[in-house]
């Protein structure tokens, strides 16, 4: 579930950050956030989420005044021309869990926004005060670039300030100077919205939901899995779940061997070689699957390893 | 090989950095292997390797791919006394993108650790192109935990496996034989096998220390502590020979095994022998970023053919298997001798058209190729953090 606004606005309090605030009728866009706090001190910000070609999601948070161009952002984070766009709607509810019209650094906050990079214009460290929506549009608040940092570090972020105006070169010498910013993680998108049945928001987890596993049969090409931009992460998120999941990992084995047996046992396998059949089909099974096999065993305890590894480094020694 | 060259002074030219032909040649091998004065990989050491793994040797080894060594029945005789070796191989991250080319040591390193069950270590020289390809410091680090993902999608046993970027580890016990190496080297030396010049700045001077320093074990105190005559054994492309022969060259006196090296002829690009794969013409080779449809595109239009102008000549001379680049990626990836040996003879006789084999060659390539990606996809930040935690290795032998 995502956090509520006085959720937010609690924890700004544990963190002793100050803020002053102020109730209006609900806004959608910055124009109209201006005519109830325009007059007020602080510099009005205007924040876009941007979903780039492989489900990668970022906020973009600037100051009104400040000119941001997609292209050119979409060059500076090494994903080529035109690789930026802006999110989709149900994007807004599943992962940053915010209404229209109110996208913020805060929707951070949220355990579904965790791989969401967020590029903070440099001309907010500039500003006395900012002001921002506290995850709901009916309210606006106004920090300062240290107190929005604090928040940020807080809730594990590292703030990143960027010139969103520059428009530095891009080439072969000259690497895009923004490519550090671009989320590396698996890929962590919920499905759209048709395929999920019971949960609202986005257990990645919950994936009993997919009931439809995929049947990966040996020696035949796959279809091209960049086709289109809409297939390729629902694949991933399997993937990264079935390896840690023994019960989907045994599903996969089970799947690719029935698939052999089930090809190989038809009426003229059996009239010709008869008894030899069960033998055959097995020795074809070891050759088909046994590399295959091998090697999602091997991710399987990579994956178990590294849960480990990351558990341990947590781990917090008995208190004497 | 009768090679009209003889009379030529111009050689062959074969370094770390730069690989060329003869006149518009192909890369002589046999004078290479006179030149480095490095051995053949015969079929006898296969055979052995085969009776030692109980498991039929590597494609790679029955093509004939690593096709030279040093030292390497030296490795094989003492693993049958009981006396174990691990494994050391690298990259330097210098781009995004691998392609197939780079996979082949890697997937050749996998294999010798899967069949002698032995510890791997893998060292990311993101120091190197920081220097030479003259990237920041923050995009070659970077550039290294990208390709490590690459690299363990290959599948690498995390439980036997150290991957390490110089930026990360330099220092401690691996500092002080890196310095133990380079007092052993004279600048001379370094000029005459990498041929630095005055102009080059001292970063690249005092860089091969650092390649040279992983062939010994006690750089690694966390792992091999106390095993200082443990062997290590090093798959390479065969340009990289220049670097460990000075570490060769050096390991006695320092009271250490000389390295062992298993090496590999370099993977040729799609337009044939004589074109380089470069990384600023994406034709010239399959990327493991390539879709189906980009992978069947590329080998249909760019792959080099051996066969003849016209369906006639074809069906009269056969093909130029020697050229044919189709062919020779087979030989490189495709798994079953007996299918091989088959389209070589029906190709050669000119009964098989090119279409066909680039048609086979295009399935193998991309469930090769998909089969990376799938791996790829399941490998996290933290895993990438795992395999480079500095961190004993509790099983690595067994």
């Amino acid at each position: 579930m995502g956090h509520t606004k006085e959720q937010l606005l609690t924890r700004l309090q544990e963190l002793q950050i100050d803020f002053p605030r102020y109730e209006h009728p609900v806004v959608l866009t910055v124009e109209a956030q201006a005519k109830y706090v325009g007059h007020l001190k602080g510099a009005l910000s205007k924040n876009l989420f941007l979903k780039d070609k492989k489900q990668r999601f970022y906020i973009v948070s600037a100051l009104a005044e400040t000119k941001v161009d997609l292209k050119v952002l979409s060059q500076r984070l090494g994903l080529g021309k035109g690789g930026l766009r802006m999110a989709p709607e149900e994007a807004l509810a599943e992962i940053l869990q915010v209404p229209l019209g109110c996208v913020t650094p805060f929707a951070l906050v949220n355990e579904s926004a965790r791989h969401v990079s967020l590029l903070l214009d440099q001309g907010i460290k500039s500003q006395e005060c900012c002001f921002f929506h506290p995850l709901s549009n009916d309210m606006s608040i106004t920090v300062n670039a240290r107190d929005l940092d604090k928040f940020l570090t807080s809730i594990g972020k590292n703030p990143a300030y960027v010139d969103l105006e520059a428009n530095p070169p891009v080439g072969k010498d000259q690497p895009p100077d923004l490519a550090t910013l671009v989320p590396s993680d698996a890929k962590i998108v919920a499905e759209p919205p048709e395929k999920q049945v019971s949960s609202q928001g986005p257990e990645r987890n919950h994936l009993s939901v997919n009931n439809h596993p995929k049947v990966i049969t040996v020696a035949k090409a796959v279809k091209p899995s960049n086709a289109s931009t809409k297939e390729k992460s629902p694949d991933a998120v399997n993937l990264s779940i079935s390896y840690a999941d023994p019960d989907k990992f045994v599903q996969e084995i089970l799947e690719k061997t029935t698939s052999i047996v089930l090809s190989e046992i038809k009426e003229e396998n059996i009239e010709r070689n008869g008894e030899q059949l069960a033998t055959i089909v097995s020795n074809n099974i070891s050759k088909q699957l046994g590399l295959e096999l091998k090697n999602i065993a091997t991710i399987f305890k990579n994956t178990a390893y590294t849960e480990g590894f990351k558990a341990g480094i947590h781990h917090q020694p008995k208190r004497m | 090989m009768e090679n009209q060259n003889k009379e030529e002074e111009e050689e062959q030219i074969v370094t770390p950095w730069e690989v060329a032909a003869e006149k518009g040649g192909k890369i002589d091998y046999d004078k290479l292997i006179d030149k480095f004065g490095c051995q053949r990989l015969d079929q006898s050491l296969i055979d052995r390797v085969a009776a030692l793994t109980r498991r039929s040797p590597h494609v790679f080894l029955r093509r004939g791919v690593f096709f030279a060594h040093r030292d390497f029945s030296d490795v094989l005789d003492a693993y049958e006394r009981g006396e174990k070796f691990y494994l050391y191989t690298g990259r330097g991250p210098s781009s995004e993108a691998l392609h197939l080319g780079h996979l082949v040591p890697f997937m050749f390193t996998k294999y010798l650790q899967d069949a002698f069950k032995v510890p791997l270590v893998i060292q990311l020289t993101d120091d190197e192109k920081c220097m030479w390809k003259n990237l920041t410091v923050e995009e070659s680090q970077r550039l290294a935990r990208e390709n490590a993902k690459d690299i363990i999608a290959c599948g690498f046993d995390v439980s036997r496996t150290f991957i390490f970027s110089d930026f990360d580890y330099v220092g401690g016990s691996f500092y002080k034989n890196m310095v133990r190496i380079a007092k052993c080297v004279t600048y001379n030396k370094v000029v005459g096998i990498f041929g630095f010049s005055g102009e080059d700045h001292i970063g690249k001077v005092s860089f091969p220390p650092v390649q040279a320093a992983p062939s010994f074990p006690s750089s690694f105190p966390h792992l091999f502590s106390g095993k200082d005559s443990l062997r290590c054994l090093i798959p390479c492309a065969i340009d990289q020979d220049p670097y460990f022969r000075m570490t060769r060259d050096v390991a006695p006196r320092l009271g250490y095994h000389k390295p062992a090296l298993i090496e590999s002829l370099f993977f040729p690009a799609l337009q044939g022998e004589t074109g380089k794969m470069s990384a600023s013409d994406p034709n010239s080779a399959i990327y493991v970023t390539d879709s189906a449809k980009d992978i069947k595109n590329k080998v249909n239009r760019y792959a080099f053919s051996g066969g003849q102008d016209s369906i006639e000549n074809h069906r009269k001379y056969g093909a130029n298997l020697e050229v044919d680049i189709p062919i020779k990626y087979l030989g490189f990836f495709l798994e079953d001798d007996a299918e091989l040996e088959y389209i070589r003879t029906e190709y050669g006789a000119g009964r098989m058209l090119t279409g066909e084999v680039k048609k086979r060659l295009i399935e193998v390539l991309t469930e090769l190729v998909e089969r990376h990606r799938r791996a790829r996809a399941a490998v996290t930040d933290e895993m990438v953090d795992a395999f480079m935690a500095v961190r004993p290795l509790p099983n690595m032998f067994s």
